[in-house]
């Protein structure tokens, strides 16, 4: 009976997180006029015109693009750089390790905003405005600590024995690394990747910042509509729904290990 | 703690070391720049020492913007942890419900921030939403744009549909970690549902919610996109936390000096208070370990 009550519980909450995105999906298969004409519930006249307009105009799809091509930059770096990081802060001790430990957490604490101008500034300097690479590096900030804390966790996982083991057969430390190591914690990549690819994804306001036209973020280009043409509520809900689909995807990918690598990230 | 001492593991660092001094440090370090100086353009500028620090120290708009940060946050933590928790407690531990629940759970995580605020704009509307056109049928008038506590209840519960969800699947993450063994002896002991919750789920979990209370804390206090998308700061300044507010004097009035002060007090504020959760929180756990 206790049990049922839970359940029970869970999926009205399930449901009430659902709502409000049924009511994006619902509105994005319906036309500005049909919108605001009718409140309906379930839609009566469902058109695909507003993805079809998505699809078609470069200004929007480009959008998608963009985003995808800094997200994977983004995560690409993280990873590469991490990877080494968070062995050694699993398996050694040296100078400054905790120091160095909690300063790269701290990166997490200071307002976004407050490093607008600054990058801006930095960013113009190397005539990086406007490219990928540039979104994707800012995004560093944030997803490095997170990834390196992430995958100590999973790395101290393993015994030691293994290194031990595998420098006693003779294998070099790189052969090692990505023959024995990388494959034992791949669990552990997949779902650093997830969340380096989650929270770059939703990031808005660096990659506003540092793009105009040419890298321009889809979560950019619907501000900007907003702002323009009136309102084209149809539109701009099937903008957001296409916004959740990558990402839906990919945790579909981890979903079986995302609950791991949340219990094994050390504080 | 038996690792292997050895100071070369910093050549291992490093690539980290650099890319994060490259996004963090040379940027903050401009920061304080400013924060001492008057720039009247390129080349030119004052230095003028502490003064922007005591001009936004006695700027009452952000006094109340800060209040207002820390009614935010707290509110956040108090219904977000529990909440979560419970939902955490509740979700089933295997089969395709298991892998339905993390993901169904997982997707308001990964919506981009401002397409959170585009999503709250069109259910609570009141003409078009499904949520303000429902409650205004009801009888209660609802308006978020209008009253500051309207606004102030959608803002909420956007935060709390938006990241309730970290806290379950970080709740529920911990909870999975348990042997099996120890509800086994529980159950021969006879323990209660709240005594097992009480001495085995929650010190086990500590691990984690310290995590959840630090990443909501954090992430709270330095909220921008979702409310500047949903509110705009408004009705009047009523929702105007202090990311909208820091964001109006440097990019909206180019007044980069007050605005470098504000954002290395701002910064020293979020890194106190999650210095002090984070030694709380493993006092906390020391004694329930016993």
């Amino acid at each position: 009976m206790r049990v049922r009550k839970r359940t029970l519980g869970l999926v009205l909450y399930l449901v009430l997180l659902l709502l409000p995105i049924y009511w994006m999906l619902n509105m994005s298969l319906r036309t500005n006029a049909n919108i605001l004409g009718e409140f309906a519930i379930i839609p009566t006249e469902l058109t695909l015109a507003n993805y079809a307009r998505i699809f078609t105009d470069p200004a929007w799809y480009s959008g998608y693009i963009n985003s995808i091509v800094y997200v994977s930059m983004n995560t690409a770096i993280s990873l590469l750089t991490a990877l080494p990081a968070a062995y050694a802060f699993s398996r050694y001790r040296f100078l400054g390790d905790k120091h160095m430990f909690f300063w790269l957490l701290t990166n997490r604490m200071a307002p976004p905003a407050v490093f607008l101008l600054p990058f801006f500034q930095l960013y113009s300097t190397f005539g990086l405005i406007d490219t990928h690479i540039a979104v994707a590096i800012s995004h560093l900030l944030f997803n490095v600590p997170l990834a390196v804390w992430i995958l100590e966790g999973f790395m101290s996982g393993v015994p030691r024995e293994i290194d031990e083991m595998a420098y006693i057969d003779g294998y070099s430390y790189p052969r090692f690394f990505l023959t024995v190591f990388v494959p034992l914690i791949r669990t552990g990549i997949g779902v650093t990747a997830f969340f380096c690819f989650m929270f770059s994804w939703v990031e808005l306001l660096f990659a506003r910042t540092l793009t105009t036209t040419n890298a321009k973020p889809i979560a950019a280009v619907m501000t900007r509509t907003v702002s323009a043409s009136g309102l084209d509520w149809g539109l701009l809900a099937a903008a957001g729904i296409l916004t959740i689909v990558p990402g839906a995807l990919v945790i579909w990918f981890v979903r079986n290990y995302m609950a791991k690598g949340f219990a094994l990230g050390r504080v | 703690m038996d690792k292997w001492q050895n100071n070369r593991a910093w050549f291992m660092v490093l690539p980290v070391f650099v890319v994060v001094a490259i996004s963090a440090i040379i940027p903050l370090m401009t920061v304080v720049n400013y924060s001492v100086q008057d720039i009247f353009g390129p080349g030119q500028s004052v230095f003028v020492g502490t003064e922007w620090f005591k001009e936004v120290l006695t700027d009452r708009r952000l006094h109340e913007a800060l209040w207002r940060q820390f009614l935010f946050s707290g509110l956040v933590l108090l219904i977000e942890i529990p909440l979560g928790v419970m939902i955490g407690l509740a979700m089933p531990k295997k089969g395709w419900t298991a892998s339905l629940t993390l993901v169904l759970l997982a997707l308001p995580l990964l919506i981009p921030w401002n397409v959170i605020g585009t999503i709250w704009i069109i259910f609570t509307r009141p003409d078009i939403g499904l949520f303000g056109a429902t409650i205004n049928t009801l009888g209660i008038r609802f308006d978020h744009t209008a009253s500051p506590l309207d606004a102030w209840v959608t803002v909420m519960l956007m935060e709390v549909w938006h990241w309730t969800p970290l806290v379950a699947l970080l709740a529920y993450a911990g909870l999975r970690a348990i042997p099996e063994a120890y509800f086994q002896a529980a159950r021969i002991d006879g323990a209660s549902a709240w005594a097992v919750f009480r001495y085995i789920q929650l010190p086990k979990m500590r691990g984690v919610l310290t995590i959840a209370v630090l990443l909501r804390f954090m992430d709270s206090f330095l909220i921008y996109a979702e409310p500047f998308v949903l509110t705009g700061g408004g009705p009047g300044n009523s929702t105007t936390f202090l990311s909208i507010h820091l964001v109006k004097i440097a990019v909206g009035q180019f007044d980069l000096g007050p605005a470098a002060a504000f954002s290395i007090i701002y910064f020293l504020i979020v890194l106190l208070f999650s210095w002090l959760f984070y030694q709380a929180l493993l006092r906390v756990g020391t004694g329930e370990k016993r």
